[in-house]
This record gives structure tokens, C-alpha cells and sequence, in this order.
């Protein structure tokens, strides 16, 4: 075996645990795993069932972790790991996944695929087999403080804009707040109008909060590439500017991965529980609205729909939240097929996006939104992921579909009620 | 003793009967220690859902498919029900079985009349045979089977399959036909600790931890 091949053999090794073992005992090969993936619906070629982007993990976890694989290896008879086989996997397990957890959702035994696909991406990204553009954000994100390379004059900038439109003083680095505020990268530079809109919301609702000048930044490629290291190192910067400011609550932004990232790895990757809490922007929205500190007035009477970012949705449990605050600002709200827990990735979610080499199957997934959005016909599309928003822009654009892409955020700052 | 297999009959209920059901339970608990003692990772984060709750919940739900699966995997998901359910009620409620299990553990429950049984046999078999044609003819499927998946779909089915024929004295010498039962349940429980039989256990644990995993994200499973 290679060198590479037993770092990513060694780093697979390290995920085995007892529901992978669970889960690897109880596959009986039914396929119907193979439904609930988006590529496989588009493509319907058969390599892409779930389960099979797992192989080499369910091999490590054969070959070591059960008596039978144990008996054939010493025999000689085990089914080895080559370069080879890392290299076959690199396309199943990056280009042709988003993560988008549906065949977790539909397995009849109960296998946690999606969490499997992240284990597995360890592995992969240990033999050095993540797509270059992945490795290269890593890279930007380490040494800098965003994916996209050095955002700290951009989110000065449009800190200014926004205290300049809405008339209302953000300070940064302001110790004694309750919340601190952290953005995603497209946010910072295509969708700055969110720090405005969070602005006018928190002033209204009397929530004191800040931005730091040294974690502004949310996102966390290392869960996407599958490298622990790297996760934890990001997480850790807005960890320590969270607790260095005393704040009670992180805000994370309207990103579906950085949510799945600082929410529920963040603190395993640190090995401990944050000396705060962390929550997301629609989840503190509707709890506003709870507490009857976020009023609105008058509603859009265009026909809107919305769209349920996995990570934020199937995965991370935020489901009636969105709808709660849609309902408040739209007068025509129309859900697509398969809305919440099962809705369909926006097709470029879980590092799909970045990876220039999958265009081609992502443009392919996407037709299976198209076809959700023409059934609907709306004038907007609301979402809660600037990811997920940026991706439905571009691929509406490039299917000629005149749809209005928008942020829940923003939305609600739109509509906000400015009686006092 | 006239009949040439009684020998045969006499050795698969006995020595060997008693060789498969050592496999069979040692096996299994070898499996299921095998993946508990690997544990999983104190959880960090802040529960926002209750994972026990919905770890124990996800064993029973996960039972049924979500909307439109059926319409796109009929078969799979049709036969896969029906075959569990026949296989079931015809090793769990034919009478004789039962005096079996009472024999070993000491514990016994009512049977059911020979006509259900029969009926569950053979509609189990009918479904088993459309779950072998389905992993022959889905492209899918038949991608992710391996032989083993083969056998152990076919080394299921012939205890149906053999004492359908035993019982009804359908064809073969009654004794030897009796015997080749008996066979088929020591070689099923031979290969079932080391096999995707293994599903018929694991399933809970697996169950358990999806809903467990996606229930402390208060997220549904």
C-alpha cells in the first residue's frame, strides 16, 4: 500500500465507531437508498447509490472491526485499499454528494449514510484525494479569514454601508453584548444587506450585539473537505473571539454547513462545550416574534416559495421557524413538493458548489428544482442559506427562469413594523 | 430402522441442530459485542431535541417508508414487507415450532391452523422469488449484490421452501424431505452470524442511532 493510501486507510480507521459498525451490519444492499439521492434521480446511473460512496469505510470496517474480516485478512483474503481505489472514490464521494442527509431519511434500517460520507471524506482528504478548489479555500481560509481570501477591509466597508442605510451605530469588537454576530463569506460579498436588515431587527427588538474584527467570518470548509484539523482550527478562532468578548450567544448566519459546523461539530472538535450558545438567525428571529419583539407590517403579495437548506433544515432541525416568519410577511406563500424535511439540495451544497469538475452533474440536479419551482411558478424564492441563495441565482439564471432569489432575513427587515 | 435417511434426520435435529444453534447465538453475541465495545464519542454540543426518546421512537417508525417510496420501489418494498411478515408468521406460529422453542427455552405461545401457515409460506416464497428478480433485473440493485447477498436471499427461502413440500408430503421420500428441512435451518443458522442476516438484530441499533443522532439536533428521523 502507499504511503497516501495508508494515511487515508489510518484516517478512515480513526471514524469507525459503534453506529458505523451498526449501520454497516444492517445494509442488506436493498438500494433504495438510491431514490432519495438527487444525482441518482437526475442521472439515474446506478454508481451513484448512497451507500456505495462509503465502500472503503465499510471495507476498514470489514477488514478490522469484525471477526470474520479479521480471519480473512490473516489469511490473505482481505479486500485490501489501494491508491487506486481512493482515487475511483474521489468522484462518488465530492463531486456526486451535497450531504444533503435525504438517504439517512429513508434507509428501512435506519443507516446514517450522510454521517458516513463525512467520515468517509476524512479519509479521502488524508490520502490527498479532495478537488484542488476545496484544498485551495482550506488553504485561503487558515491563513486568512474567509474562504475567498482576505474579507477584513470588505466587512469594514460594509459595516459602514449599513450603519450609512439604516441610520444605526455597529460597533465592532464591543465587550458586554449578548450576542455576537458572525457572517459567511457570501454574505460579506454579494449579500452585505443582511447586516443592515439584522440592524434595523435587533434595534426594534432591543438585542445588543456585536462583530468581531478577528472572526467575522462562519464558515468551516474543513467539514466539507473532511479534514477534523482544519475544522477545528476555524472553529476555534470564533470560539476564542466569542469568549475573549464574553458574549452570551453566537449568531450563526444564514449558511447551512457553518451552521452544522458551529452548532453541532464545533464543540466535538474542540473536545468541550462552548462557554456559550449558539443560534441560528431564524431560530432567534422566531423567537422574537415569540416574544412579540419582531412586529411586521404589511405583506408581499407576490407568490412566494421556500427553500429548506439541508443542513439547516433535515439536518439541523429548523423546520417551522422559517415558515412561522414567512407566513407573517407573505401573503401568498406556496410550498413546492417534498417541502421540509425532505426537500431537495439546491444541487451544489457540501463543497458541490466550489468543485469546478462536478458542474456538469450539478447542472443535472438542479433540473429536478427547475421542474419543483415550474410546478409552483412563484415571483420569489425564499431561502435561508446564502449558499443555497447564490446557487439557485446562478442556476435559474442559467436556465432562463426569471424567479427573484431572497434571504428570510432581509425579508423580515423589510416588512418590519416601524410604529413604536 | 427400515428408512435409509432416517440416519440423515436423526443427525441434521441432532448433533448438527445443536452445532447451528451454538454458531448461532455465540455468533450473534460476538456481532453485537463486536460493535458495542467500539462506543462512540461524548457528544458536546447542546441538546436541542431528545436523542434517547427519538433513538427509541426511530426503531418503530423507520418500520414504515415515507410517502412515494412504495410508488418508486414496489417491489422491493411490497415483497421486502410481505416476505418478513410470511417468513414469520410461518416459523413463529406453526405449531410443531413452537413445541420446539418451548423444548429449548421453555417458553410457548398459541399457533395458528395449517392453512394460514401454508398460505404464508407460499405467498412468503412468491415474495422472496420477486426480491431475487429484483436484484437481478434493477440496475441498481444488482450492482450493490454480491453472491453472498444471493445465497443468503436463496438459503432463506428453502426451509419455506422444504417444508412446504415435508409437511404436505408433496413429492421425495417424507423423511428425507423432512431431513433436507431441518438441513436448511442448521445451514441458515450457521451463516447468519456472518452474513447480512445479521440485519435481523442490528437493525435496532442502527435505528437507534439515526433517531438519536438527528433527535439532540431536534431534527426529525
Amino acid at each position: 500500500m502507499s504511503a497516501t493510501a495508508e494515511r487515508g486507510v489510518n484516517a478512515l480507521r480513526e471514524q469507525i465507531d459503534a453506529p458505523v459498525a451498526s449501520f454497516f451490519s444492517s445494509c442488506v444492499s436493498c438500494g433504495l437508498c438510491a431514490d432519495a439521492c438527487i444525482f441518482f434521480q437526475e442521472t439515474q446511473d446506478p454508481q451513484y447509490t448512497p451507500i456505495r460512496k462509503v465502500e472503503l469505510l465499510r471495507r476498514v470496517w470489514e477488514n478490522e472491526y469484525t471477526l470474520f474480516g479479521r480471519v480473512k485478512s490473516m489469511l490473505g483474503l482481505g479486500n485490501t485499499i489501494t491508491e487506486e481505489d481512493f482515487t475511483e472514490m474521489e468522484r462518488l464521494v465530492y463531486d456526486s454528494c451535497t450531504m444533503c442527509g435525504r438517504c439517512t431519511m429513508v434507509c428501512p434500517v435506519g443507516n446514517d449514510i450522510t454521517m458516513m460520507i463525512r467520515k468517509m471524506r476524512e479519509g479521502m482528504s488524508a490520502a490527498g484525494h479532495a478537488p484542488v478548489e476545496l484544498i485551495g479555500a482550506a488553504k485561503r481560509h487558515t491563513k486568512g479569514n474567509s474562504p475567498m481570501g482576505d474579507l477584513s477591509k470588505a466587512i469594514q466597508s460594509q459595516v459602514k454601508h449599513a450603519i450609512a442605510d439604516t441610520g444605526i451605530d455597529i460597533e465592532f469588537d464591543k465587550a458586554g453584548v449578548d450576542y455576537l454576530v458572525i457572517l459567511s463569506a457570501q454574505e460579506i460579498a454579494e449579500y452585505p444587506e443582511v447586516i443592515g436588515a439584522m440592524a434595523q431587527i435587533f434595534a426594534k427588538a432591543g438585542v445588543t450585539w456585536t462583530i468581531s474584527s478577528e472572526a467575522f467570518e462562519a464558515t468551516n470548509v474543513g467539514v466539507q473537505i473532511g479534514n477534523r484539523d482544519v475544522a477545528k482550527y476555524l472553529v476555534t478562532r470564533v470560539v476564542e473571539a466569542a469568549e475573549k468578548l464574553g458574549v452570551k450567544k453566537v449568531i450563526s448566519p444564514e449558511c447551512g454547513h457553518a451552521y452544522q459546523a458551529l452548532r453541532w461539530e464545533g464543540p466535538n472538535l474542540i473536545g468541550r462545550e462552548y462557554g456559550f450558545e449558539v443560534v441560528h438567525i431564524i431560530e432567534l428571529l422566531d423567537q422574537l416574534r415569540a416574544e412579540g419583539k419582531l412586529k411586521t407590517s404589511g405583506k408581499d403579495t407576490d407568490k412566494i416559495t421556500f427553500h429548506d437548506p439541508c443542513q439547516i433544515n433535515r439536518r439541523g432541525g429548523i423546520n417551522k421557524e422559517p415558515r412561522r416568519l414567512l407566513n407573517m410577511v407573505a401573503e401568498n406563500f406556496v410550498e413546492t413538493d417534498d417541502a421540509g424535511t425532505m426537500n431537495w439540495c439546491c444541487s451544489a451544497g457540501g463543497g458541490v458548489g466550489a468543485n469546478e469538475r462536478a458542474g456538469d452533474l450539478k447542472n443535472a440536479a438542479f433540473q429536478l428544482k427547475k421542474r419543483q419551482f415550474e410546478k409552483v411558478a412563484p415571483d420569489k424564492i425564499v431561502t435561508m442559506c446564502a449558499f443555497c441563495h447564490h446557487t439557485l441565482e446562478n442556476a435559474l439564471e442559467d436556465n432562463d427562469m426569471d424567479i427573484e432569489v431572497a434571504g428570510l432575513t432581509e425579508m423580515m427587515a423589510e416588512y418590519l413594523d416601524d410604529e413604536d | 430402522m427400515n428408512n435409509p435417511y432416517f440416519d440423515l434426520l436423526m443427525f441434521a435435529r441432532g448433533p448438527l441442530f445443536d452445532l447451528a444453534l451454538l454458531v448461532f447465538v455465540a455468533g450473534i453475541l460476538i456481532r453485537i459485542v463486536e460493535i458495542l465495545v467500539l462506543g462512540r464519542k461524548k457528544d458536546f454540543s447542546k441538546a436541542k431535541g431528545k436523542p434517547v426518546q427519538q433513538g427509541i421512537k426511530t426503531i418503530f417508525t423507520r418500520t414504515l417508508p415515507r410517502p412515494g417510496a412504495i410508488k418508486a420501489n414496489p417491489i422491493t418494498i411490497v415483497g421486502g414487507y410481505v416476505f418478513h411478515i410470511g417468513f414469520f408468521i410461518a416459523f413463529l406460529l406453526f405449531v410443531p415450532h413452537i413445541a420446539l422453542i418451548e423444548a429449548l427455552t421453555g417458553l410457548s405461545w398459541p399457533g395458528v391452523g395449517r392453512v394460514i401457515i401454508e398460505s404464508a409460506t407460499v405467498i412468503a416464497v412468491i415474495a422472496g422469488l420477486a426480491l431475487l428478480y429484483t436484484r437481478w433485473k434493477d440496475p441498481v440493485r444488482r450492482k450493490l449484490t454480491t453472491w453472498v447477498d444471493y445465497l443468503v436471499l436463496i438459503l432463506s427461502l428453502l426451509p419455506l421452501i422444504t417444508g412446504y413440500v415435508a409437511v404436505n408430503k408433496l413429492f421425495g421420500d417424507p423423511t428425507f424431505m423432512m431431513a433436507l428441512h431441518i438441513l436448511s435451518v442448521d445451514i441458515l443458522m450457521i451463516v447468519f452470524p456472518f452474513t447480512k442476516l445479521m440485519h435481523a438484530f442490528t437493525f435496532a441499533m442502527a435505528r437507534y442511532y439515526n433517531g438519536s443522532i438527528q433527535g439532540r439536533k431536534g431534527a426529525e428521523s
